[in-house]
């Protein structure tokens, strides 16, 4: 952000996002996720924590909510007469929306979360001063912050050598939340421009869209629009930007959660069908 | 029975003035000594806390993901509300001519840039990488780093540094006929230091011309910036999505409170400067009267803008917002709540009775019951809102651990500190314009004296 580009820019940033906004982007990382397929088994948590570097940060820490799973399964018990094993529960796999107009972005003060040209919401942990006001100002609440220092309790030796060499281990005092698995994105995008060609849909995948084993989750680029996730989005009518989405038909599972805050989610959800009333 | 009686009595001399004020900054008293003791050990309760918070990281204080602000961001409003009375004494009222301020603006201007100092404190103490604050200042880097300027915790750092320089640089200025009164007075430490910071003032013509008009220059560019900084501070909460802070009525809200707990916070030290510096004689119960007069006015526009907030919420039928004001009367913060409501709304009713505001103990605990509502108001807006916001997974009560009620705690030792050490320093009564003020009512009485005596026989005889 220099003086002079906003100068010689200026219209262009005051485009709003009905507009198209000021991003031209080149790629628009895009999930569908479909709760019909998702039983609730947590395994792209656990993905994403060996993915990641996330901190375990044990049980007590957990209650105090404290916990560091920018991938969580969300349990939303039914309300039945039924007692917990028998009574029904919706499961909500939930992460960050990589929201196209988050609400994170303009209210941190040193500008350490920002826009993708990819359509992500980048938190630059070097950057991060620990003000957590884009955490307070998530709807999601799909941000997460180093209470403490977890590199000597979390991965005592020998689990350090588990880490994953692509990223980094954040240290106390910093936000952080999901990344769409950035890394495997700038190993894809490495790749493509060694051979002068566009990333190819289904060659790299974020780890919890991998590890799923009903393939409830799907991760692709919308800008391409042969891939599977913008096929689904298409099929399922749902569009962006607008803040209500109009269906020709309302059998339609797809949704963006909190559509109505007009955030812009980047994550579709097809709901769940049920052959029982709730 | 209506009891007038007059701001000040017009026959006290000038020398007297003198007298009483300087020795007010001589031979502290035992009781001061152990006031300045217990100040400083809030304030080491506070300095063990963060210490220990630094070194460990912020999860100490139960901070949780819901909840990633809580006490230190309430004790911070709550702080910068008390600044804002200083500003409204000694500039509003020094515009609007309403000279009974005169005696007891200077306490509270320097009650002004004490609680900046102490508000100035918490934004840091919050961070989670204190170390880089300086990152939220523009400072040319090689590197094109700025601030973020669209948020308003950038914002909060220009409008707080600015309002601090402005109200130190206004405090020092309107003290500056007074240091040379010390200077004259005083001998040994005391002299110089009167004597450097004093400036030279020997108070010829020129000198008074100059200093009336940087003084109420001062004053004029105090007044939009008071205004501004609480905005700024409420834009903190207003500017973001969440239900309950996500209101347009927080400017005016919150500057209505930062003048209300002012103003409480005024009688408070009102009361004990005038009880423990015997300043019977200036500081008058007809003062006082004033002061609860404008507390009372203050209270009934902050209740005034807290119904209308409420009645908002409740009639627009957004979802969140009314859930969460529900929540708010009966949850688990019901009893902060309804705390809050009857210290700030039912309370003040209590100046509006002539024998209360006459009699300094009552007035002294009112004040206090009304910083408390002030303080869970701020509470109230901060904690709760996070509690309960969009994202019904997350939805969790959360109390502050012992580590941020030290540090709020040892926020008020620090207060304490700065205040005694002023209070010693400085005349905590602006001499020269009692001296004002005391020629001026003289002069007025003697005027209404002469009229009366050569009006009255010929009303008498119209009559």
């Amino acid at each position: 952000m220099s003086l002079s580009n906003i100068l010689n820019n200026w219209s262009h940033y005051r485009r709003g996002a009905e507009e198209g906004g000021h991003h031209d982007y080149e790629h628009r990382w895009t999930m569908a996720i479909n709760l019909d397929k998702c039983i609730g088994c947590n395994a792209c948590s656990v993905a994403c924590y060996s993915e990641n570097n996330l901190a375990v940060v044990g049980k007590a820490k957990f209650d105090k909510g404290q916990a560091m799973h920018w991938m969580r399964i969300e349990r939303y018990f039914d309300e039945s007469e039924k007692e917990f094993p028998d009574s029904g529960a919706s499961f909500l796999p939930m992460m960050c929306q990589q929201c196209g107009a988050a609400t994170c972005e303009p209210v941190c003060p040193v500008a350490a979360t920002y826009h993708t040209p990819d359509g992500l919401n980048a938190q630059v942990y070097n950057r991060c001063i620990g003000s957590r006001y884009c955490s307070n100002n998530c709807p999601f609440r799909v941000r997460y912050f180093n209470f403490y220092s977890y590199y000597e309790s979390s991965w005592p030796e020998p689990l350090n050598l588990q880490l994953n060499p692509d990223i980094t281990v954040r240290d106390k005092g910093v936000m952080e939340k999901c990344t769409f698995c950035v890394q495997r994105i700038r190993v894809a995008k490495d790749k493509a421009k060694m051979a002068d060609r566009r990333v190819i849909d289904g060659e790299f995948t974020t780890a919890c869209a991998q590890v799923c084993p009903t393939s409830a989750i799907v991760f692709g680029d919308t800008m391409d629009k042969d891939s599977q996730v913008a096929k689904l989005w298409k099929k399922q009518q749902v569009e962006r930007v607008v803040t209500k989405q109009n269906k020709s038909n309302s059998e339609l599972r797809g949704y963006r959660i909190f559509e109505e805050l007009n955030v812009d989610p980047s994550v579709m959800y097809m709901e769940r069908v049920r052959d029982t009333e709730i | 029975m209506i009891v007038s009686e007059k701001d000040i009595n017009e026959q006290i001399k000038w020398a007297q003035i003198n007298t009483d004020v300087l020795r007010s900054l001589e031979n502290p008293r035992k009781a001061y000594w152990v006031a300045l003791f217990i100040c400083f050990a809030m304030f080491s309760c506070a300095v063990v806390a963060e210490v220990y918070q630094y070194q460990v990281g912020l999860g100490p204080t139960n901070l949780n993901n819901p909840h990633m602000w809580d006490m230190y961001i309430a004790t911070f409003v709550f702080w910068i509300g008390m600044s804002h009375s200083g500003t409204l004494l000694s500039a509003i009222l020094h515009i609007i001519h309403a000279d009974w301020r005169k005696p007891i603006y200077r306490f509270a201007e320097a009650m002004t840039t004490f609680s900046l100092l102490t508000a100035g404190f918490f934004p840091m103490i919050h961070l989670g990488r204190v170390w880089n604050l300086y990152w939220v200042l523009p400072y040319v880097s090689d590197r094109g780093h700025w601030p973020n300027f669209r948020s308003p915790l950038a914002w909060d750092a220009f409008a707080i540094s600015t309002y601090l320089s402005a109200s130190m640089l206004f405090l020092f200025i309107g003290m500056i006929p007074d240091l040379a009164i010390c200077r004259d007075n005083t001998t040994g430490w005391r002299k110089k230091l009167y004597t450097a910071i004093s400036l030279g003032w020997t108070g010829n013509d020129r000198q008074w011309r100059t200093f009336r008009k940087t003084y109420l220059l001062m004053a004029c560019f105090l007044i939009p910036l008071a205004v501004s900084v609480h905005s700024i501070v409420s834009s903190d909460f207003a500017v973001s999505i969440m239900p309950g802070w996500h209101i347009t009525s927080f400017p005016p809200y919150f500057v209505a409170g930062a003048l209300y707990s002012g103003c409480a916070a005024i009688i408070t030290l009102f009361v004990l400067l005038r009880y423990f510096f015997r300043f019977e004689e200036y500081m008058t119960t007809a003062i006082m009267e004033k002061t609860a007069k404008l507390t009372f006015a203050i209270a009934m526009v902050w209740t005034y803008l807290n119904l209308i907030e409420f009645g908002a919420t409740w009639y627009g039928h957004n979802m969140y917002d009314k859930e969460l004001l529900i929540a708010k009367a009966t949850g688990p913060y019901a009893w902060v709540f309804w705390t809050m409501i009857f210290c700030g709304m039912v309370v003040p009713f209590a100046l509006a009775v002539q024998k209360f505001r006459r009699h300094m103990p009552t007035m002294f605990v009112v004040s206090l019951f009304l910083n408390l509502s002030m303080y869970f108001e701020r509470w109230m807006i901060v904690a709760p809102t996070l509690s309960m916001s969009h994202q019904s997974h997350q939805w969790d009560v959360m109390w502050p651990s012992i580590v941020q009620w030290a540090i709020v705690f040892g926020s008020f030792g620090w207060f304490g500190i700065l205040f005694l050490i002023f209070v010693k320093v400085f005349p905590s009564i602006s001499m020269y314009e009692v001296k004002e003020m005391v020629y001026h009512r003289k002069r007025e009485a003697e005027l209404e004296g002469a009229s009366a005596a050569t009006n009255k026989p010929n009303l008498e005889g119209a009559s």
